[in-house]
């Protein structure tokens, strides 16, 4: 089978020298079932060392400890670092006896926060289906997916590394196979920039040499607990039956036998980052009468609408937020029979709601919003008795159209002409 | 008061009120029945503030009075001694309690003053009439299962009885729509019911109306009032507040221009549709129905564990169609059907659907469909 070469992404034959036949490169990957698989973990190179060596090439090329912190262990070190024995979570004082050169920089969480999501954001241009595990690391599922990028997985992935190291200047490490922990040692077989492959075939003989604790979920002491019953590598395990297992160690061997032989049924399951869509004013002066608050309730309902929209969301939970002038939070919620992204629905609701509170108390902040999230396909449908919540949706798309074609004051409810202005409004939105 | 009943009468008038009570209570004296014993009747009340039922049966009644004791107590207590039994009730004057005497058992229970008990001032009731036992259950039972239990569509809570014109004729309808399914029944109506109000009885009094109409002779009294409904018949008066909420106009939700008609044997069908079913998941209870030329095939693909498909023999010559519904509406539906067959009226897969026992049929159910 032709090579995929991960630096310049062509597939050509490498013939004997084992090298690409563009660019020779020696970093090809041809796999036998390089083009089956689907299923990714991703995880960056010394993430934290990497990100400040690329903000500061002057460290580049010597060993960098980022930790220092407040415990006072590593909590990274580069590779440099690492030839000298330098590793995750050892006390500073003795990182500095291994490699007393190191130059040690304090962590900018917010920085690496700001790095991962670009790289976050990367993935989601691949596959809705990401996982993230921490920060710097993900489980991407890219199954059926081929057709959307005109290429498999592999090639996918080898794009995906290249394109992070260009755009954001760190290395990434890709395990591809069948199953989540595959994937995810074959992501650690080979790093730093490293490519591997755990497919089908191979799969008892990857795993035969591997001790008990290389399998997810085997921690230190059930190790020990399955080393004292003679099973130290996977190997001992694959040797025996599954009902033998399941007998000896119950629910836990069961699982460990299927794990041995590769067997793991874990799905991708992709975080919602978003719990809830919410819009809030707070008033220059406090308000007590519904005359003056439910034209800014019908506002914040657009506002929050359209977000949803945007961003292709629908929640099934509406919550109103009120804040009394001295500064006491009521909130009130209710839910609704399917989920909804329209505004006029938002402030039925919360017209509703808004009403039972109104009883003399001055408020200061007024805010709106949906939690229970749910895809836009799901959202009004309506019913026999709802009958208008789909002509609903779509005018209230119609009116996101003429805003985006005329600017945000072309269309407006009439409500909404009655504001009061809020020169000192704040908005927030989580 | 003192007052000696029968035991097997006493039991079944305390089995009619006691369920209005509800088991837990923060107030105390609705978890009690009123007892009032005079001229040869004890009467019996049971109240949760939004119903209120109440029975009378004959009794040796001694001393006249009144007391209220715990209902599901003395439910008890009744419901455990030996058929044939006289059962003494006697309140003991200072002390606050009720005397239970049975044979050789005596019981003493608690009560609270009978002033303290809660009436549900019934009002002026603006329209009488009566309706045979059996039509009334029909208008129950067909439509109960569809009641919404939403909270915030309260108004869909309970059936919409009310008249209307069909045919040229004036009927009697009960209505009832959770959105998603909605349940259309119709009788002649009786005379006395022109020009009453559109009422929405909650499912609460509709559980209990139904209880209680079975045990019920030939006619069923009704009264309404724009707030109120009250049911008599023979000894029982079942007194309920009424929604007060509009029904929304279901009449423009139920299809009339459903041009493909499909008719299939409904035993065999709901036991197919049951049986496909059992492969879908709890979240996605949908069955697709794919109609073509004198048969209907009914599948169920559930990602998670796999699919089913069955083929019945059906009545239908319309372009083939594919659509899909709930499996658990589906067969809500066809359980409420009386013939062999079941007719289905289908325009698209996005549009209300029509099921009756035949055309023109007096009850008429809609479904919403789902898709798959």
């Amino acid at each position: 089978m032709a090579a995929l070469c991960r630096d310049c992404l062509t597939l050509a034959d490498p013939g004997a020298r084992r090298r690409c036949p563009s660019c020779f490169s020696p970093r090809l990957i041809d796999h036998p079932e390089r083009d089956e698989l689907s299923l990714a973990h991703i995880d960056c190179d010394a993430f934290y060392a990497a990100v400040e060596k690329r903000d500061n090439p002057e460290i580049r090329d010597k060993p960098v400890i980022i930790g220092g912190g407040t415990r006072g262990v590593v909590s990274t070190a580069c590779y440099i670092a690492r030839i000298h024995g330098v590793r995750s979570a050892m006390p500073m004082f003795k990182a500095l006896e291994l490699c007393p050169h190191a130059v040690v920089v304090r962590p900018d969480m917010a920085k690496y926060s700001d790095v991962g999501h670009q790289i976050r954001e990367m993935m989601l241009d691949l596959t809705p289906l990401v996982e993230p595990v921490s920060i710097d690391e993900a489980f991407l599922d890219l199954s059926g997916t081929e057709k959307l990028h005109g290429a498999p997985p592999a090639h996918v992935l080898a794009r995906f590394a290249k394109r992070v190291e260009d755009e954001i200047g760190v290395t990434v490490s890709v395990g591809l196979s069948y199953a989540k922990f595959l994937a995810k040692l074959a992501s650690d077989a080979e790093k730093p920039r490293g490519f591997s492959i755990i497919g089908r075939k191979e799969v008892m003989a990857r795993l035969a040499p591997l001790s008990v604790g290389a399998l997810p979920g085997i921690g230190k002491v059930s190790a020990e607990r399955f080393a004292a019953m003679g099973y130290r590598t996977i190997a001992d395990i694959q040797r025996v039956e599954q009902s033998f297992l399941a007998r000896q160690f119950g629910e836990d061997g069961f699982r460990l036998w299927r794990l041995a032989h590769g067997i793991d049924d874990r799905r991708v399951e992709p975080e919602r980052d978003a719990k809830s869509v919410s819009a809030e004013t707070t008033f220059s002066t406090d308000i007590a009468d519904a005359e003056t608050l439910l034209p800014v309730l019908m506002e914040l309902c657009e506002k929050v609408g359209r977000r949803l929209r945007q961003s292709e969301l629908a929640g099934r939970t509406v919550v109103l937020k009120l804040k009394t002038k001295d500064f006491k939070s009521r909130t009130r919620n209710q839910t609704l029979p399917e989920p909804t992204r329209r505004a006029a629905k938002l402030y039925e609701i919360g017209r509703d709601l808004l009403h039972r509170e109104l009883d003399g108390t001055r408020f200061r902040l007024l805010g709106i919003g949906v939690s229970d999230l749910y895809d836009a396909d799901d959202a009004d449908h309506g019913d026999l008795v709802d009958t208008k919540a789909k002509r609903g949706a779509e005018l209230e798309e119609a009116m996101d159209r003429l805003r985006a074609k005329f600017g945000g004051q072309a269309v407006t409810r009439a409500l909404i002409m009655r504001a009061p202005d809020d020169d000192d409004a704040e908005e927030a939105e989580d | 008061m003192q007052v000696t009943v029968e035991r097997s009468a006493l039991l079944k008038s305390l089995g009619h009120v006691h369920r209005v009570v509800e088991r837990r209570n923060t107030i105390p004296i609705l978890s009690n029945v009123l007892l009032r014993a005079s001229g040869g009747v004890l009467g019996l009340k049971a109240t949760d503030l939004d119903l209120e039922v109440t029975e009378s049966l004959p009794a040796d009644v001694t001393q006249p009075g009144a007391t209220t004791v715990p209902a599901h107590m003395i439910y008890d207590i009744i419901r455990k001694l030996p058929d044939g039994a006289q059962v003494s009730l006697e309140t003991t004057g200072e002390t606050g309690q009720m005397l239970i005497r049975s044979g050789r058992s005596r019981f003493t229970l608690q009560t609270l003053p009978e002033s303290d008990f809660p009436d549900l001032a019934a009002g002026d009731m603006t329209h009488r009439f009566s309706l045979p036992a059996q039509e009334l259950r029909r208008l129950i039972e067909k439509t109960q299962f569809a009641i919404s239990t939403e909270e915030t569509r309260y108004y869909l809570n309970g059936i919409y009885l009310h008249t209307a014109e069909n045919d040229g004729g004036p009927v009697m309808r009960a209505v009832a729509t959770d959105g998603h399914r909605l349940a259309r029944v119709e009788t002649a109506a009786p005379s006395g019911s022109a020009g009453m109000p559109g009422v929405i009885v909650p499912r609460k009094a509709v559980a209990e109306i139904i209880k209680l109409v079975e045990t019920a002779g030939e006619e069923v009294g009704l009264e309404l009032s724009p707030a109120k409904i009250r049911i008599t018949f023979d000894s029982v008066v079942l007194t309920s507040k009424l929604i007060d909420g509009t029904f929304p106009d279901y009449q423009r939700v139920i299809p009339a221009n459903n041009d493909k008609t499909l008719i299939v044997e409904r035993g065999d069908f709901a036991a197919a549709v049951d049986r496909v079913s059992t492969i879908s998941s709890e979240r996605g209870r949908a069955v697709k129905l794919a109609v073509s030329d004198g048969q209907v095939t009914l599948s169920v693909t559930n990602p998670d564990s796999g699919s089913a498909v069955e083929e019945l023999q059906a009545d239908y010559a319309a372009a083939p169609i594919e659509i899909g519904f709930n499996a658990r509406y589906l067969l809500d539906i066809t359980e409420q059907l009386d013939s062999d067959t079941a007719t289905f009226k289908l325009a698209d897969a996005g549009s209300p659907t029509l099921v009756q026992d035949r055309e023109g049929a007096s009850a008429l159910y809609v479904l919403m469909p789902m898709r798959v």
